[in-house]
């Protein structure tokens, strides 16, 4: 605790003005909205709104494209999470046996960090567009009948690998700090006792890096969940069908396309319950890690 | 130099890492490379799969057409209006950012006030709350306050975050008592103790920041997305979008990539200059 500070009583107020304004402004005010109205339904021309209760709730978690994009949503962001975390664990790995020029792939390894989603999701639609994607052309020629705009499996494969290519070097960063920070006592001992590299790396540094790797799995969770709209927006709409439409884009898309406001904002209260669990698992495991550390 | 890690592996084990690295490196960095080379040739040469992987004769140009007023042809906005959106933009999200949660956390860690703890909490609280979980009502504040297609409609509403203000928190509290007793007999009031002593210390926080919030700016798509209706305010993420059509065989792609090339750049710029404080920000900071 600090003994000494300054005495003054109204400064402290006015530094905080500006951030606490903004957030009462433009987080608090909104999600007090999005509450109120998730229990009101407005009638057809918007003229009178009357209190439902949970009625909004139950009509979005009876709806069956909801529980459509409950499934999409799962079906993405595990593949999304795994793919992009094993990737990132399997070139850190490699990166750690190199002795010279470490810091030259970094530089290469972290540009798409830098890459906004959408625009990933165009660079890889580019690539693999039915009509003239240089990488969709081998596809064809090998018989493959590839269209993401009509299959929604195709679609969905497209979209998971934009997301997952944009958070490699993200993940990369972190897995290689982990492996850094692991005491190089225990791994000299494996190696004395002659364990194998893969022996070693499955009993001994694999488990020291949980740490690293739970955190990667909220982190990689939260931006599959919300941080991919623009992949999404930008490659397949939601579509082909619904089959891309996660729990993020059916919130916009019922509040600004087909203006279901009611929906919208219960939808909105059930993505703000789950960023709840999200940073409370993510905080409780944080403690419990300097404990260990 | 550093001692080499004990992961190190060494003869043909490190070749097999290079050569994975090499691989992971070509598949990271291509389609990146590839929308380089894409920018550098005719619609026709695009339009024909598969495109040569050199950069063809067509930069020239390319770019020059974008500039002079091909953008403007396809997207109704000149080029230079979109880069300048989005600097303005990023800019704006970064510096803004830095400002009011190096100032919140200076005057939660050092000074006492009544509701300082719940303060806190107030402002830690918004990190579950990101903007796609209330979008419709924070647009319609924005409405409300008349803020659709404004600068500050478009930045306000994401200068305003948690992690900033916790870093800065964390950052000032590791700063000892004895430096803060010291300058107070020197009698240095909050502003000399801040400009003198706190913020030379804190360049390597704040260069971290920026680079992370830069790119969060710079890379924003949901919100300027929903609170731009003209051309004209447009960040160059959204006006790329709104150029794309695969459907229509009638778009520029040339252009686009072009395009597509400046929406890329600033940021990979930014992010390979500043490599270090960047890395060192992401990983120091986020956990």
């Amino acid at each position: 605790m600090r003994r000494t500070v300054f005495p003054h009583k109204l400064l402290p107020w006015l530094l905080l003005a500006p951030q606490l304004a903004i957030t009462l402004i433009f987080f608090y005010w909104p999600a007090a909205q999005a509450f109120r109205q998730s229990v009101l339904r407005e009638d057809a021309f918007g003229l009178k709104t009357t209190f439902v209760g949970l009625a909004n709730f139950r009509k979005v978690l009876g709806d069956p494209n909801y529980l459509n994009s409950v499934r999409v949503t799962v079906v993405f962001s595990v593949l999304v999470a795994f793919c992009a975390m094993a990737i990132a664990l399997f070139l850190a790995v490699q990166a750690e046996k190199i002795v010279r020029g470490k810091g030259f792939y970094r530089t290469l390894m972290i540009w798409p960090y830098a890459v906004a989603p959408a625009i990933a999701g165009m660079l890889w639609l580019f690539m693999f567009n039915p009509s003239f994607g240089t990488l969709a052309w081998p596809l064809r020629q090998m018989g493959i009948y590839w269209n993401p705009l009509l299959d929604g499996e195709q679609a969905m494969a497209l979209v998971v690998a934009a997301a997952t290519w944009k958070q490699i070097s993200y993940n990369f960063l972190f897995f290689v700090a982990g492996l850094q920070a692991i005491p190089r006592s225990l791994l000299e001992a494996a190696a004395i006792d002659g364990a194998s590299r893969r022996h070693a790396f499955w009993t001994i540094t694999f488990p020291l890096l949980a740490p690293t790797t739970f955190f990667l799995l909220v982190v990689n969770t939260v931006y599959a969940l919300f941080d991919t709209f623009g992949i999404i927006h930008a490659v397949t709409g939601g579509g082909p069908g619904k089959a891309t439409e996660t729990l993020v884009y059916k919130v916009y898309n019922d509040g600004f396309v087909n203006l279901i406001m009611g929906d919208s904002a219960a939808q909105s209260v059930i993505l703000m319950i789950i960023v709840i669990a999200l940073t409370a698992f993510q905080f409780r495991f944080i403690e419990r890690r300097v404990h260990y550390g | 130099m550093a001692e080499p890690s004990p992961l190190a592996a060494r003869g043909a084990g490190r070749l097999l890492a290079h050569l994975w690295m090499v691989l992971g490196v070509i598949v990271v960095a291509f389609p990146v490379y590839y929308v380089f080379v894409a920018s550098t040739h005719s619609v026709q040469t695009i339009l024909r799969p598969p495109l040569p992987l050199l950069p063809g004769p067509e930069a020239a140009r390319n770019y020059s057409d974008a500039f002079s007023g091909g953008i403007s042809r396809i997207g109704g906005v000149s080029l230079w209006r979109l880069l300048a959106n989005t600097t303005i933009v990023a800019m704006g999200i970064a510096l803004g950012k830095i400002a009011i949660s190096m100032a919140s956390a200076y005057a939660i860690v050092f000074f006492r006030f009544p509701l300082r703890m719940a303060c806190f909490w107030l402002i830690f609280i918004t990190l579950m709350l990101p903007v796609e979980v209330r979008i419709q009502p924070t647009y319609k504040v924005m409405v409300d306050l008349g803020l659709i297609d404004t600068y500050p409609g478009l930045i306000l509403p994401l200068i305003a975050s948690a992690t900033a203000t916790l870093l800065f928190r964390q950052f000032f509290m590791t700063i000892p008592d004895e430096l803060l007793e010291a300058a107070r007999v020197d009698g240095a009031g909050p502003w000399r103790f801040f400009k003198d002593i706190l913020w030379p210390l804190s360049l390597t926080n704040v260069a971290a920041i920026f680079v992370i919030q830069f790119i969060y700016g710079w890379t924003q798509y949901l919100w300027p997305l929903l609170v731009t209706n003209s051309n004209e305010m447009n960040t160059i993420v959204i006006a790329l979008k709104k150029m794309i059509s695969f459907a229509d065989a009638d778009t520029p792609w040339n252009l686009v990539m072009v395009t597509s090339v400046l929406a890329i750049l600033p940021p990979i710029l930014v992010v390979v200059l500043m490599q270090r404080w960047f890395v060192k920000g992401l990983v120091e900071t986020e956990k």
